[in-house]
């Protein structure tokens, strides 16, 4: 089995693709049909897309503050590809590419780093939770997703991403644990981004790999080039198999690197240097992945032009559609507080109606 | 109906809804097997099953933010924090994200959840063992408070906090679990959540109290005999309140004493105050007044008596709000 085959204590790491995209792990290449293939890496240019287009945005004044995304792709791309339509995503804040893949629309991404909670409310049958901003709290999520999926007899999957410095929150042992207690059918996924902020993964923990926290919890873990999708999907592949068939739950460390700020009021260059962001650079997931699918005679350049165009398109028609999206109503933004508001709620915001209407009438008599 | 103590009426709530509803589990720290440190769950793992009733790890996040997970998932779990003071590390599970669920994800993700607690003191206990917290939970948009103050409404309440699709804080108040009985329907029956009870109606003055400290005010009427006609109301839901209630009877007394075991500042006291100040002003006779616990931690047993509101003081707190000129 995979995971009996690299120990994180011994800095064994899980790759398929060199940087080259070659692959130089025979056996564990994953067999993926030629259409999700190309959907993967469909998927892995527009969020890259999408992600570059919303930093200018924001440049501009017209998207607020955001977490993007580069770099991570194939971290998140790569596992959403070996889920079924059932499997739930359980994301922190900068998962925008498992998103896409995993049925989010842009509009619906766009639309709530642009302020609007409307953006979270995904389609029906779509088992994404929302953007979970406070760190590590999620996890715990994941567990009561999968705990429910255990209690009811359905064979879904709860797949959650946490970051190298979600790791150092006490929230993280007590959801990877509760996993571990009940066996539940979750998949941690640890995006080692080298960073939390400012702070480098080595202030995250004393222990040498994240993967090997797994071991503690008496679950298997693993330790993967995140910048490999291949290997990604691979591991992910074999860690839902393992849950769907009632053998627990399973701990992924991606090791992959945030190309871009944290947040767009971040400023990268304080805490890391260019020569450490360019040996990045040379780990590509866009490029290995592209390459892969070159070497197969499955992509080529003239199909990649087009696709750039067509989507550097969809990507502004889309953020041109959220500009023009209504604001929440004042209805809006009180009558999810309850089912039902109560009584004095229902007052309060007759009387901001009011003084709206008076406002806008210009009036104050 | 059969008599029952409110403890009793919590777990004949809870076998109920078990037995009724598929999709509601319970659990919590030494929950399942034992029944709870009190026995309130005693016997319903026996009889709905180690998958449904279960012990959990000593991990209060875990806790809750399963039961978020579990909730989102078609489930409807009701959870048990120990005691209401080893609530804080679930407390973050609670507040950023149990309250908001529905209103991040614009009513996709709805949380029927409810978090049961023993709270209060007066019961000897270690420290972290005799907050009332109702305050903080109060303060959250998103979460609702319940207090029962009696077997009948321990019932009702808790059923209605099962059903609702909302999350519901429960507050158990120990002190009361065995301290009398009360005949309770056995069929299912609901309490309204954000109502009031009036136990007493009385035309001198109002007073307002809940949970454990509802009997010591009781007693205190009791004592005060036919001098002083008193309404007494039970508020039993903290969250969302049901000032309209407390507003139109201070209309027809023209006082208010609100009692409560909590501490002073910023409890449930100067909200109730506050809102009939807004409601009933021009019918007050006397300044609406609180009678509380000091802002103090609750100290040891040894020290407790200084700290805790009793039946006497209560006395002596109506007679000077009802006889002021």
């Amino acid at each position: 089995m995979l995971f009996d085959q690299y120990d994180p204590l011994k800095g064994e790491m899980f790759t398929v693709l060199d940087k080259d995209g070659k692959v130089v792990n025979k056996d564990y290449e994953p067999s993926i049909d030629d259409e999700t293939l190309v959907h993967m890496y469909k998927t892995m240019q527009l969020a890259r897309i999408a992600d570059i287009k919303a930093l200018q945005y924001q440049r501009q004044g017209r998207m607020l503050t955001f977490a993007p995304v580069q770099g991570q792709e194939a971290s998140q791309v790569g596992p959403m590809a070996a889920t079924e339509q059932k499997d739930w995503l359980v994301p922190a804040f900068r998962e925008a590419a498992a998103m896409l893949y995993k049925g989010a629309t842009l509009y619906q991404n766009y639309l709530y780093w642009y302020g609007n909670e409307l953006g979270s409310q995904y389609d029906e049958g779509v088992n994404i939770m929302p953007v979970n901003v406070p760190i590590g709290s999620q996890i715990n999520h994941a567990a009561g997703v999968a705990h429910a999926a255990k209690i009811k007899g359905t064979d879904e999957v709860a797949i959650t991403y946490i970051g190298d410095g979600g790791t150092s929150n006490g929230e993280f042992h007590e959801g990877v644990n509760w996993g571990g207690v009940y066996d539940l059918p979750m998949v941690t996924i640890i995006q080692n981004n080298q960073y939390a902020i400012s702070t480098p993964r080595s202030q995250a923990t004393r222990a040498k790999t994240l993967a090997q926290k797994a071991h503690a919890y008496g679950i298997p873990g693993i330790q993967v080039d995140g910048n490999d999708a291949l290997a990604m999907y691979a591991a992910t592949s074999e860690a839902v198999k393992r849950a769907r068939n009632g053998e627990g739950p399973t701990l992924i460390e991606a090791v992959t690197y945030r190309m871009g700020p944290h947040t767009t009021s971040d400023d990268p260059t304080i805490y890391r240097s260019e020569e450490e962001v360019n040996e990045w650079r040379e780990k590509d997931p866009l490029t290995r992945f592209y390459k892969y699918l070159a070497n197969r005679k499955l992509w080529n350049k003239e199909k990649d032009d087009a696709l750039q165009e067509e989507l550097k398109k969809f990507v502004a028609d889309t953020f041109k559609q959220v500009e023009n999206a209504p604001h929440p109503t004042l209805d809006e933004v009180f009558d999810y507080t309850y089912e039902t508001l109560p009584e004095d709620l229902k007052r309060q915001k007759e009387a901001i109606r009011a003084y709206q209407e008076q406002q806008e009438s210009g009036g104050d008599e | 109906m059969a008599t029952m103590t409110l403890l009793k009426a919590i777990n004949n709530a809870l076998d109920q809804q078990l037995n009724n509803d598929k999709s509601v589990v319970l659990y919590g720290e030494d929950a399942g097997f034992e029944g709870g440190v009190f026995r309130v769950t005693a016997g319903l793992q026996k009889t709905h099953g180690k998958d449904r009733v279960f012990d959990t790890p000593i991990s209060e996040a875990g806790i809750i933010g399963t039961a978020i997970g579990m909730a989102s998932n078609g489930m409807r779990p009701v959870t048990e924090i120990q005691f209401s003071g080893f609530m804080f590390p679930g407390f973050n599970q609670m507040a950023v994200h149990m309250a908001r669920m529905r209103n991040r994800s614009r009513g996709k993700y709805n949380l029927p959840i409810v978090v049961r607690m023993p709270y209060g003191g007066g019961v000897r206990a270690l420290e972290h063992h005799s907050e009332s917290l109702e305050t903080l939970f109060a303060h959250i948009p998103g979460l609702k408070l319940v207090i029962p103050s009696t077997p009948y409404d321990a019932k009702g309440l808790m059923t209605a906090a099962i059903k609702d699709n909302d999350p519901v804080i429960y507050f158990e108040p120990k002190k009361i679990y065995r301290a009398f009985k009360q005949e309770v329907p056995e069929e299912e029956y609901e309490v309204e959540i954000g109502k009031a009870r009036t136990v007493q109606e009385g035309s001198d003055i109002t007073v307002v109290s809940w949970g454990a400290m509802l009997h010591e005010t009781m007693k205190a009427i009791k004592e005060l005999g036919d001098d002083i006609s008193v309404e007494l109301i039970d508020l039993r839901t903290i969250a969302p309140m049901d000032s309209d209630a407390v507003v139109e009877s201070v209309k027809k007394t023209g006082r208010l004493l609100v009692v409560h075991e909590a501490v002073k500042t910023l409890g449930i006291g100067s909200e109730l105050i506050s809102r009939v100040n807004e409601g009933a002003f021009f019918h007050l006779e006397a300044q609406p007044t609180r009678l509380t616990s000091p802002d103090i931690t609750v100290p040891l047993p040894k020290g407790e008596r200084h700290h805790i509101v009793d039946a006497p003081r209560i006395k002596q707190e109506i007679e000077k709000v009802a006889y002021f000129e």
